[in-house]
């Protein structure tokens, strides 16, 4: 029992055109499947049509909820490539830091970086923030298609909640994915000792989108809580900059003291930034345990989209 | 043969008691209005109806389905067009149905057709590959009708469908979803606070006031009620909701009004 889109128009609409420029037009040629106005198309109770669609076992289940969470990428990243403005301009924060605080850090010799330049410690250092940067201020475009709506069409439909807030997340690290080319390249034009293995690019990959998920989603859960753009905003700004320099982006831990230790020893950032310097670097290994960093950063994000499918639909009730 | 039926529906928020004990049926096939000022439950009515807030108390069942129990199964059923142009500006008019058939567990095979016939239907097969945010606003919105339309659903819900559009490009809307109806059968809920479009639309109607229903029936029977000859709708809404006409509206509704004028404009 089915009432297909309906294709046919009555011939009378098809040449109105409005003072708006709405034209009224264009589906006469389109004949096929017309369906007779048949008001007893209506669902019967005891006898329910099939639900198009709907998971019946668990396998199914999961497999429907990973193509949603994909489904839901696709729409960011369908966006991303209309208007790429935002992730070309994102691009030039790193690079400044890299070149200016970089170059001149690299020269005054100032932190101990045990074997390695100040540039090669940083530059792994620089992605994480970079990442953080873009991804703590999502909340604020949450908090755009609450405003106008967009939220509650993807609620209204047979979308699982943790797919939204994972195809999210998933769409976050995509976009964060430039940045780590962008420093690549620069890290190599000022002669950072990169590491080429594909499996620590991979590894790169990973935590980078790992990373995104996690202060994307941190960010979400942040929209739903004050809900309006303004304090998202402010927050956002607010949480940067201990998360920032309270970790061991731009200096080692060890030469904090104790108790600023102790923040960013529970700060993931640091097992982010732990993590990337590993991979990114030759003549460089983790200093907190590369198995810890990512299952630090997978317990995380897991947690926080746990939590975001429990509160996003509330930020339209 | 009712579609969706409501008992004693209760929404309070805190304090406020948004919606009261509403109770109304829909017929199958059926286009029925709620009527109120800002603020008299329309929008909360329609929240609940769509799963996306759950009652405080009573229940309801859209084409057979509750939607507090069975609110997955309701989403699979039901279209729903929320009261802000909510179109992706940043996608073209086939992305933003495109996205919505695989969302709708519509077959891969079924996908591109469904969606060019959506758009011809809507008179946007020439716009299809252009970015919504050149759209008007008129547009936009029969943009969104056949989205909510793709998965062919037992029940419409629009809320505010024509709010901001200039009278022209509300006039294509009803149009459009006249013909939705004539052909489909489906059934439509939407609310609006314009009686006209109210009086040309819907078959039967509720005026909803203080978050219950004051009055409920077709637009003639409504206007014969009130007992003053040539009744307009209009008379029958103020009768019924005395002065409201004017003071309803928090600041946020009026700036979320405005906003959508604005992009529309």
């Amino acid at each position: 029992m089915t009432h297909p889109v309906p294709a046919a128009q009555p011939a009378a609409s098809a040449s109105a055109t409005n003072a708006t420029g709405d034209a009224i037009s264009g589906a006469s040629e389109i004949t096929a499947t017309t369906h007779p106005g048949k008001p007893g198309n209506a669902h019967n109770p005891s006898n329910p049509r099939a639900l198009r669609g709907k998971p019946t076992n668990p396998i199914a289940y999961i497999a429907s909820f990973l193509k949603k969470t994909l489904t839901i990428g696709e729409w960011e990243v369908r966006k991303l490539r209309h208007d790429m403005t935002d992730v070309v301009t994102r691009t030039i924060q790193p690079v400044l830091w890299l070149l200016i605080f970089g170059e001149v850090f690299t020269r005054i010799h100032a932190i101990p970086t045990g074997n390695k330049s100040y540039l090669d410690f940083m530059a792994p250092g620089i992605l994480a923030q970079s990442v953080l940067f873009m991804a703590i201020f999502t909340g604020i475009a949450i908090i755009w298609e609450r405003d106008v709506g967009v939220i509650h069409k993807f609620l209204a439909s047979p979308t699982p909640r943790g797919a939204i807030v994972l195809g999210k997340a998933i769409a976050a690290g995509l976009r964060s994915l430039p940045q780590a080319v962008i420093i690549y390249i620069l890290a190599l034009i000022l002669g950072v000792h990169m590491n080429w293995n594909p499996l620590a690019l991979l590894g790169v990959v990973v935590i980078v989108m790992l990373g995104a998920a996690c202060f994307s989603t941190f960010s979400v859960l942040i929209a739903c809580t004050l809900r309006s753009r303004e304090r998202v905003m402010g927050i956002g700004q607010v949480l940067t900059m201990p998360l920032f320099f309270a970790s061991n982006a731009i200096y080692p831990i060890a030469i904090m003291p104790t108790w600023l230790q102790a923040i960013a020893r529970v700060n993931p950032l640091s097992y982010e930034v732990d993590a990337l310097r590993a991979l990114m670097l030759t003549n460089s290994s983790s200093a907190l345990g590369l198995g810890t960093d990512f299952i630090v950063m997978i317990v995380m994000s897991a947690i926080l989209i746990a939590i975001g499918a429990r509160i996003y639909p509330k930020l339209v009730q | 043969m009712l579609t969706l039926e409501t008992s004693q529906l209760t929404r309070t928020f805190g304090e406020m008691t948004a919606v009261n004990a509403v109770s109304f049926g829909v017929e199958s096939g059926e286009v029925f209005g709620l009527l109120g000022p800002n603020g008299a439950g329309k929008s909360t009515t329609i929240k609940m109806l769509t799963t996306l807030l759950p009652p405080t108390a009573g229940h309801a069942t859209v084409a057979g389905y509750d939607i507090a129990r069975q609110a997955a199964d309701v989403r699979r059923v039901m279209g729903y067009v929320p009261q802000a142009l909510s179109a992706d500006g940043n996608l073209t008019g086939y992305e933003n149905l495109l996205i919505f058939t695989k969302l709708y567990d519509l077959p891969r095979s079924e996908r591109r057709k469904r969606v060019n016939d959506a758009l011809a239907f809507m008179g946007l097969a020439d716009a299809a590959n252009k970015l919504v945010r050149t759209y008007s606003g008129g547009m936009i919105r029969r943009l969104e009708v056949a989205q909510a339309m793709l998965h062919e659903p037992e029940v419409l819900f629009l809320d505010e469908p024509t709010v901001g559009l200039d009278p022209i490009a509300r006039r294509a809307v009803w149009e459009h979803l006249s013909q939705i109806r004539a052909q489909t059968g489906m059934t439509i809920v939407l609310t609006t606070h314009y009686m006209e479009e109210a009086d040309s639309l819907c078959q039967r109607v509720a005026i909803m006031h203080h978050g219950t229903i004051a009055a409920i029936g077709s637009p003639n029977e409504l206007k014969a009620s009130i007992g003053k000859p040539d009744a307009t709708l209009d008379d029958v809404f103020l009768h019924y909701t005395g002065d409201d006409l004017e003071s309803g509206g928090s600041y946020r509704d009026t700036s979320r009004a405005r906003r959508t004028a604005r992009r529309v404009g």
